[in-house]
């Protein structure tokens, strides 16, 4: 058994990497965080074991390039000096959703985002989250309830 | 919950493909990238092109199969293969020039990485068979050091990763039949009649 040529690979796993990376950074810096994700990959490509679960694998490098990103961005934006700039509408005009989801912890955020945009099982949630089925479900459900109240209170506000 | 399935609605597959797309240059740019592939149209059909650092290493026909063929490179060549059109934008001119009839020499480097012992030296001996002229299976496989090896040097031709570039279709039966050709028979034909000698 052999890795598959790596063209294969990035067409096989794009569209969930991303859609991943659009619910944890956002669109506006989705392409980005692919690319870096694609780039972390590729480097270590070659010396990977083809018996890999290379979905888990590119999940994973896709979380953690989240994470330095959310890092980044706190440090290097200072939001009071930056103007609000708009989200680039979402096919049904809900930029709310994508900001209260981004809001959410890391934890909570993550298990959505593997729950909710990726379709994963909460077993593949846990595995990817490198924690316990119970605590993916319980990040999920807490990540849920902050989302109803977080969307709650921007209808009420608009 | 029915607000998150916005997300799932985003068009992810052609937002993925386009940031997929721009991965490319940046792979180029650090190095990254062991085999370089694109697709190149020509008067015989969509032609898969491959490249490594040290020039052209596969040239496939539209009947070969495209997944087998990366395949194949990412097993012995390198698994990092990824489309990156640029390192092939020479040899894809040249291929244009060529099948306009504007070029009879292509200046773009061969890799013979997929070809061992007398079968490269088959095909290396074959590539300096000057456009316009021909040669015999007996001849080439003299060029590589065994002048009663012709029935290897067939199967050595049949096996070569790199047609119209690395010139089997200029290779003959002793008596004038045309032999045979990875691509088909019709296709040798072709080549040759562009080059003149048919």
């Amino acid at each position: 058994m052999s890795l598959p040529p790596f063209s294969a690979f990035l067409e096989q796993h794009r569209v969930d990497v991303y859609r991943f990376l659009v619910a944890t950074v956002g669109p506006q810096h989705a392409d980005d965080c692919f690319q870096e994700t694609f780039l972390a990959a590729l480097r270590a490509y070659p010396r990977l074991d083809p018996g890999t679960n290379l979905r888990a694998w590119i999940l994973t490098i896709a979380g953690r390039k989240a994470i330095d990103h959310g890092r980044r961005a706190r440090r290097a934006v200072p939001m009071a000096v930056l103007p609000e700039r708009a989200l680039p509408a979402s096919p049904d005009g809900e930029p709310g959703l994508w900001r209260a989801v981004r809001e959410l912890p890391p934890m909570q955020r993550a298990a959505i985002a593997h729950r909710y945009v990726l379709d994963l099982s909460y077993r593949e949630v846990a595995e990817a989250l490198g924690c316990s089925e119970e605590a993916a479900r319980a990040s999920a459900h807490e990540g849920r309830k902050r989302l109803r109240e977080r969307l709650a209170s921007m209808r009420e506000d608009a | 919950m029915r607000e998150l399935g916005a997300l799932r609605r985003l068009d992810v597959d052609r937002a993925s493909s386009r940031a997929a797309a721009g991965l490319a240059p940046r792979a180029e740019r650090e190095g990254l990238v062991d085999v370089a592939f694109v697709e190149v149209q020509s008067p015989l059909g969509t032609l898969l092109a491959a490249a490594t650092r040290r020039g052209l290493v596969r040239l496939a026909y539209p009947n070969e199969d495209r997944d087998q063929t990366l395949e194949e490179l990412a097993r012995l060549v390198s698994p990092r293969v990824l489309e990156a059109p640029a390192r092939l934008d020479g040899i894809r001119r040249e291929l244009d020039e060529y099948f306009g009839g504007q070029r009879k020499r292509f200046e773009f480097g061969v890799d013979f990485a997929l070809s061992r012992g007398f079968t490269q030296r088959v095909l290396r001996a074959t590539a300096r068979i000057p456009f316009g002229s021909v040669s015999t299976y007996r001849e080439v496989a003299e060029r590589a050091g065994n002048d009663r090896a012709y029935r290897a040097a067939g199967n050595a031709l049949g096996s070569n990763r790199v047609p119209i570039v690395v010139p089997c279709h200029r290779v003959l039966h002793s008596g004038g039949g045309l032999g045979g050709y990875t691509g088909g028979l019709d296709r040798k034909r072709f080549l040759l009649s562009l080059e003149g000698v048919l």
